[in-house]
């Protein structure tokens, strides 16, 4: 396989503890650690993987957003993607949006997998990778935990609520990985400055002629409800008291 | 006045409970008309289970070989045919209507509203977002089709006792062949099912090893309980991923949930936080379980867990 499409999402770091903003117009993120996307950590440690064993030649990173998203990419280099592209822009989009933008780069770049995370942790949409294959009416293979290219195939487990389903399908496709796939590797000093030296393309948005479609308008947001912290027992006796006088046994 | 097409989840057998579920989110949109549409290689059972649920009009069937296993490359042209005139079109927000939904809204021109919590207005919703830390009130263009996916632990199943008519549908669209079915493997068990359990017994990381469940196993089988896992359980391979609860695998709303050498990593009590009341057992005080707990004991489970298996 010739090339390979891996999409980076620059959101709040996993470690962050989420906090709304008083006026309820979104969370705070001033000054808050950025990182990708964990999932699309995964699909891009994938796509290496696939790259070291000899079955792709190049793997590009995308990412879709204002100009800070050059930091992911650029880690994304760093792990190993040979180039990166940015679609700049200050809009918000939402994953139908993301997935006409991506469509517009498939076919420019001729791609013959696109491999995304499942979702992206601040929006946990888990829409943009079934959008993508939708409009390009491709297969999708959604929630990976092992992927086996075979030629103009591949054969993926996906994690699904009733167990493990394995589906083939022909490519190209778009598959979007879990958790369980890989663990990504870490990224090493002279890595970053090797990956200072890699082709990182930036494209406006506007420069792809694409309409990005219909917005979900964002109203406000709220912190959700606590639960508040209960009665502690001593002991196993205090227990299946505290669960006799709830009535749950 | 809103028509709301819910697509029905199923295993070519029974009707999956995310279905009534799903009902009784779309039943709350003001003035709705709800019909469940059922596709299937042989949906005639799976139908009547349907149409037994309280507030549907009515119920579609659409046979085809090609629904035998519902796969969403398949499915989502047929949805698409079959949703003209419908104002919204629901599914679960369980794997199979995460895997289907966006394909059709795609289709549809639409975006999706993913993990419907609260029904506002025929428009506007509410979800969770950032793993469950903030919840974000939505509203859909007027006059488009709103596709959506329903956080099943947000509501419970529609009542039984209804007979709504059920009704053949022909859906006549081209489906790809590029995508097949190859097979499914689940740890399967006689306990109940996890999603649907009223009680849950969960396992951590404390438990060490994969024999070391076996009290988890005999103090659910005490309960009648399904049995969950915190994902570090599963990430260590102690349990089958189906069994991880968390913003990243089931989330979940018994009656009784019981988290056993659980630290409570806010991505697991995300899958939680719907519980009746949950009960923590282990060794940290400090854990953060506790703070959300509504009965706490701190000790070593080794020792507290048998004695409570005998004790009930």
């Amino acid at each position: 396989m010739e090339k390979i499409l891996v999409g980076l999402k620059r959101v709040v770091d996993y470690n962050v503890r989420v906090r709304v903003k008083s006026d309820g117009s979104g969370v705070e993120t001033d000054g808050v650690k950025m990182s990708i996307n964990p999932f699309d950590e995964i699909a891009l440690e994938e796509a290496l993987r696939m790259k070291e064993r000899g079955e792709v030649n190049e793997v590009v990173v995308i990412s879709i957003g204002s100009s800070e998203s050059q930091q992911q990419l650029r880690t994304g280099l760093a792990m190993g993607a040979d180039r990166a592209i940015l679609v700049e822009t200050n809009d918000a989009l939402d994953p139908l949006g993301v997935a006409r933008i991506f469509k517009a780069l498939v076919d420019r770049e001729n791609a013959e997998l696109v491999l995304l995370g499942k979702q992206s942790i601040d929006g946990d949409n888990n829409q943009m990778g079934q959008m993508l294959a939708a409009i390009w009416d491709r297969p999708q293979a959604t929630f990976a935990s092992r992927i086996e290219l075979n030629g103009n195939t591949a054969r993926v487990t996906r994690e699904v609520d009733a167990g493990l389903e394995t589906n083939e399908i022909d490519l190209p496709a778009v598959i979007t990985v879990d958790l369980r796939l890989n663990e990504p590797r870490y990224v090493k000093l002279p890595d970053i400055m090797k990956a200072k030296k890699k082709p990182l393309d930036i494209v406006p948005a506007t420069d792809l002629g694409i309409d990005a479609g219909p917005i979900v308008r964002e109203i406000s947001y709220e912190p959700p409800a606590r639960r508040e912290r209960g009665i502690m027992v001593d002991d196993v006796a205090g227990l299946v008291a505290a669960l006799k006088d709830k009535g749950l046994i | 006045m809103s028509k709301v097409l819910v697509i029905a989840e199923h295993d070519g057998i029974e009707l999956n409970p995310s279905t009534a579920k799903v009902v009784s989110c779309a039943a709350g949109i003001p003035g709705a008309e709800v019909d469940v549409a059922v596709f299937a290689s042989s949906a005639s059972e799976i139908a009547s289970q349907a149409a037994d649920i309280q507030s549907v009009a009515r119920v579609l069937t659409i046979e085809r070989e090609e629904n035998s296993h519902l796969l969403a490359a398949t499915l989502a042209p047929q949805i698409v045919a079959l949703s003209d005139g419908y104002s919204h079109v629901f599914g679960p927000s369980t794997t199979f209507g995460k895997d289907l939904m966006p394909r059709v809204a795609a289709l549809l021109g639409v975006n999706q509203i993913s993990d419907i919590m609260t029904v506002l207005g025929s428009h506007s919703f509410k979800r969770p977002v950032y793993a469950g830390n903030a919840v974000l009130t939505v509203e859909a263009l007027p006059l488009q089709v709103v596709v959506a996916t329903v956080r099943t632990a947000s509501y419970t199943a529609a009542a039984g006792g209804n007979s709504a008519p059920i009704s053949e549908t022909q859906v006549n669209v081209d489906l790809p062949t590029h995508t097949r079915f190859i097979d499914i493997q689940s740890g399967a068990s006689d306990r109940p099912d996890l999603q649907t359990a009223s009680r849950v017994v969960s396992g951590g990381r404390a438990l060490g090893s994969s024999e070391n469940f076996d009290i988890i196993y005999k103090l659910a089988d005490k309960l009648g309980a399904g049995v969950g896992a915190s994902r570090a359980a599963v990430d260590a391979g102690y349990v089958p991923n189906e069994m991880q609860v968390g913003q990243t695998g089931k989330i979940i709303a018994p009656d009784l949930y019981i988290a056993i050498g659980i630290s409570g990593a806010i991505q697991h009590l995300t899958g939680i936080k719907d519980a009746g009341t949950i009960v923590a057992i282990n060794k940290d005080e400090e854990a953060p379980i506790f703070e959300v707990a509504d009965i706490g004991l701190a000790g070593d489970l080794f020792s507290i867990v048998p004695e409570l298996t005998d004790a009930l």
